[in-house]
């Protein structure tokens, strides 16, 4: 028998999040330079486990993942059950802030996800201060719904079968069947109605497309990394973004989907590498 | 090249052995549109039990998925391209059409792409 441990290490914080009280899952490994990662709609932090285990980043980084409350082993809040999840770009904001602060975060690099790449571009707009340089992976400026998002959550249809089914697609087709269907197992695994809930967010709340160009990169390096196969966010829809904010660094991987770092996390790290290396030279006390 | 093609299903189907044990609590008869081109497949319990060609002069079906023949062609590739990968993706870009009673086919998507992907010749590896 062989058996080994994995670098990650996991905890539980306590803390108030919009007047209530949460109970969050934050995970880590590394050391060096904080990289907090935002996982994407009704998925949770295991998405960054390929990152987590690779010694190219940890190396040089801290690495943070937490749930987002609803998600992964992060609770809901206590009266849950009377209501109906919807993220708003209100309170994703402060989760984010709040939990840099709990976790005494000082400018850490932010690098989300799909909804984690449309905060990334709230944050690149509304708190560029907070931050030595943002990510955003999958990130796009707005989507419109293409599919009636009802099916998510109603009694009739198994929740996890629906939002695994939903997403298969998005994954890039070149992706390793264990790190494929790990992704579209954390989707199976999203509690009842969450993953609409996030998409609330994406779909409505947190269209950002007549303030993106305002993003003022001078004041944080903004870097977008896509993937080829994502038809959620296109490339065309990442690389318009990029075009209307001087001084955004735009990259398109190809082969790879709309979940680059839990698809095929090798492959991801290749394009990731340069770009945190870019980030390591323009590092001058702001 | 779609005449021969969608007969192929049943047998293509029916042998994954998995893919029938996930379909098993579904019956049913969906339309699929190739162009001008229609056909009706028929679901007992996770197996095809008939694939039928058109035209219809009543045809029954709970749901239809419509699309021009070149989308079905791209989407039928060893290799599909970015935007043809996925049926999701069809209807992301608006070029096929999921109608009727949707609820059939959204609870068991997982079935419906890939009993349609079985279409695909090998995926070639570069």
């Amino acid at each position: 028998m062989s058996a080994s441990f994995e670098p990650v290490i996991g905890r539980y914080i306590n803390l108030d999040l919009f007047g209530r009280a949460h109970r969050i899952y934050v995970e880590e490994a590394g050391q060096g330079t904080p990289l907090l990662c935002l996982h994407t709609a009704g998925s949770d932090t295991r998405q960054y486990r390929g990152l987590m285990n690779h010694s190219a980043i940890t190396e040089g980084h801290r690495v943070i993942a937490f749930d987002m409350p609803w998600h992964g082993k992060s609770s809901p809040p206590a009266g849950w059950h009377e209501e109906e999840y919807q993220l708003t770009s209100a309170h994703y904001t402060t989760m984010i802030l709040d939990i840099m602060t709990a976790l005494d975060l000082e400018q850490p690099i932010v690098m989300g996800c799909s909804i984690g790449g449309r905060i990334a571009l709230h944050l690149a707009l509304d708190h560029p201060e907070r931050f030595r340089a943002i990510i955003g992976l999958q990130a796009g400026a707005h989507v419109d719904p293409y599919y009636d998002l009802n099916f998510l959550h109603r009694p009739d249809v198994h929740g996890g079968e629906m939002a695994g089914a939903i997403v298969s697609g998005l994954v890039g087709p070149d992706a390793p069947v264990k790190e494929r269907w790990e992704t579209l197992w954390h989707y199976m695994q999203g509690g009842p109605g969450v993953f609409k809930g996030d998409l609330y967010f994406y779909k409505v709340d947190g269209d950002i497309r007549d303030r993106v160009g305002r993003i003022d990169t001078k004041r944080c390096p903004l870097f977008l990394l896509s993937g080829e196969y994502d038809y959620s966010c296109t490339p065309e829809e990442t690389l318009a973004v990029a075009a209307s904010i001087p001084g955004c660094e735009v990259t398109i991987m190809k082969g790879l989907g709309h979940f680059p770092m839990s698809e095929n996390p090798e492959s991801f790290v290749g394009h990731l590498m340069p770009v945190l290396d870019k980030i390591r030279a323009l590092a001058v006390p702001r | 090249m779609e005449a021969p093609l969608i007969e192929l299903l049943k047998d293509k189907v029916n042998a994954d052995a998995a893919l029938v044990r996930r379909g098993r609590f579904l019956t049913t008869t969906f339309l699929v549109e190739v162009g001008t081109t229609q056909w009706l497949v028929s679901i007992v319990e996770g197996r095809i039990i008939s694939v039928t060609q058109g035209p219809f002069v009543m045809p029954s079906w709970s749901f239809a998925l419509r699309a021009p023949q070149e989308e079905w062609q791209k989407f039928w590739s060893a290799n599909p391209q970015p935007g043809s990968n996925d049926l999701m993706a069809l209807i992301r870009r608006r070029v096929l059409t999921a109608e009727g009673d949707l609820h059939v086919f959204m609870a068991n998507l997982r079935y419906f792409k890939e009993s349609l992907e079985k279409l695909r010749p090998a995926r070639v590896v570069a």
